[in-house]
């Protein structure tokens, strides 16, 4: 009998990301709990970054190979700012990440992003993305260890009940700031009550044409 | 009379008939179904009039969380409790099956029921199934001997001690116990006391949450506290609520007459 592996690379630290498009912001929102195994590591950890003035990205999955992304984007943004005198545009962060992601197409990166922002028309943009690189536009996203339980409650909430009648081309939603943002509340709230790795604190940045904004909510500590 | 070779299944016991197919199975990629386990909190310790018991309330399937307030602590007689963690269906049934035993044995003997007869029933079914039935157990009660208390390991070995955890929270809620646990407790600090304990396992625990079961069993009266504390409420309720459309869309009228498949004809009655 072939001997396996029993040391992997990688660890889960579990976390939610939920991100909603809007025809002139973008809400973006993560839990903040950070946990292994069946313990709690910590329940204050941000897996929210800013890369671009108008690019937030939220990753959940192996925050150690996250951190190790956000550097890197960090970096390439630093380079592109000084050969081009300007910030980085939402859909070109999108692209540069998803080349980072494949670059390490055998080694991945053990990080389920979603990327925020507002594109160069101002209005809202949502790339979600496997660990691979693999993206696509849309109007809303989720990603980790609660996606399984909040998407198919956003695809009743916002996608229309036939693809006849709406195609997922039209990838931005009808709510209001506000109402996304009550949404993505109760999608917080209801993923916790369900998946043991969600929970402790959820943090809401938003994003629209004034700038930036960021929300706390406390969710279950259990 | 024929001697008819009639498969009689046997009595008790595991059939392992379909453990091979099962690994062939498995080795094709086909996953087999998972159990419910309860990552749970499960405590008991003994005070100055007697015992009492404490469990969280949580359920999982993996990651996700099966049943938010499910019942931990189990009936065995009107003087004994038993806090149940593992697979859930296992702590049901040999719960389940024990508590019957121990009445009908009441009935036999004409008297209460002893804490050690219940530990010596679970105990050597555990041990007779070899580990396979999955309950990890504390078992505690008042009978004519005294309070009792005694944990029980899948394997069916026992242990006899004035203060017990068990299940994926009990490191939590040993580190309460052990810091302040000492003799003699009043009824109010042990109840404060085991309530921190779950507690402890309900915050620090992935496996454990939502509220506080406890059980007070003293000489002649048992006092079971369902939901004794909630600590967990839900953190956002939208007033307005989620609806859901109820437009159903119309994408193709058809209409498909039935065709006959069988010519009926009038015929004469049958005569007799």
């Amino acid at each position: 009998m072939k001997q396996q592996s029993n040391w992997s690379p990688y660890d889960n630290n579990g976390g939610t990301c939920v991100a909603i498009a809007g025809a002139d912001y973008c809400v973006i929102a993560a839990d903040t709990r950070m946990s292994t195994g069946y313990s709690i590591l910590t329940r204050d950890y941000s897996k929210i970054c800013q890369l671009a003035e108008k690019s937030v990205m939220a990753s959940s999955g192996f925050q150690a190979d996250v951190r190790a992304l956000q550097k890197v984007l960090a970096a390439r943004h630093l380079i592109y700012q000084h050969q081009h005198n300007k910030q980085m545009s939402c859909p070109a962060m999108a692209q540069l990440l998803s080349n980072t992601l494949y670059y390490k197409r055998f080694f991945p990166y053990y990080a389920f992003n979603v990327l925020g922002g507002l594109d160069n028309e101002g209005k809202g943009c949502v790339f979600t993305y496997d660990a691979v690189g693999s993206y696509e536009r849309v109007g809303y996203s989720s990603q980790g260890s609660g996606s399984t339980l909040i998407m198919p409650f956003l695809d009743n909430q916002l996608k229309s009940p036939s693809p006849l009648l709406l195609s997922a081309q039209d990838a931005v939603t009808p709510l209001s700031e506000l109402e996304a943002i009550d949404l993505v509340k109760t999608c917080f709230a209801s993923a916790t009550e369900r998946d043991i790795y969600t929970g402790d604190k959820l943090e809401i940045v938003v994003l629209n044409a004034d700038g930036i904004r960021r929300e706390h909510m406390e969710l279950r500590k259990d | 009379m024929s001697k008819a070779a009639v498969d009689v299944p046997l009595k008790g016991g595991f059939s392992f008939d379909l453990c091979r197919r099962n690994d062939m199975l498995s080795k094709k990629g086909v996953q087999p179904p998972s159990f419910l386990k309860t990552g749970t909190t499960i405590v008991g310790l003994i005070f100055q009039d007697g015992v009492i018991l404490g469990a969280d309330t949580r359920a999982t399937e993996g990651p996700i969380v099966a049943d938010k307030n499910c019942e931990k602590i189990h009936y065995m007689a009107p003087n004994i409790y038993c806090c149940g963690a593992g697979t859930a269906a296992d702590t049901e049934a040999v719960t389940d099956m024990v508590s019957s035993q121990l009445q009908l044995h009441r009935y036999h003997t004409g008297r209460e029921s002893r804490v050690v007869t219940a530990l010596t029933l679970l105990k050597s079914h555990l041990f007779s199934y070899q580990g396979y039935v999955q309950a990890a157990l504390v078992l505690g009660g008042v009978d004519v001997t005294g309070p009792h208390l005694h944990t029980i390991y899948p394997h069916g070995s026992t242990d006899t001690l004035p203060f017990a955890t068990m299940g994926s929270g009990s490191l939590a809620a040993m580190a309460v116990f052990e810091s302040k646990y000492r003799e003699g407790l009043t009824r109010d600090e042990g109840v404060k006391l085991v309530t921190e304990a779950i507690c402890s396992g309900i915050f620090n625990d992935l496996g454990s949450g939502s509220n506080v079961d406890v059980c007070v069993i003293t000489k002649g009266q048992t006092e079971y506290l369902r939901n004794h504390q909630l600590p967990n409420p839900r953190t956002y309720i939208n007033e307005k609520g989620y609806g859901f459309s109820k437009k159903t869309e119309v994408l193709l009228t058809k209409i498909t007459p039935l065709k006959e498949m069988v010519e009926v004809i009038e015929g004469d009655a049958m005569e007799e």
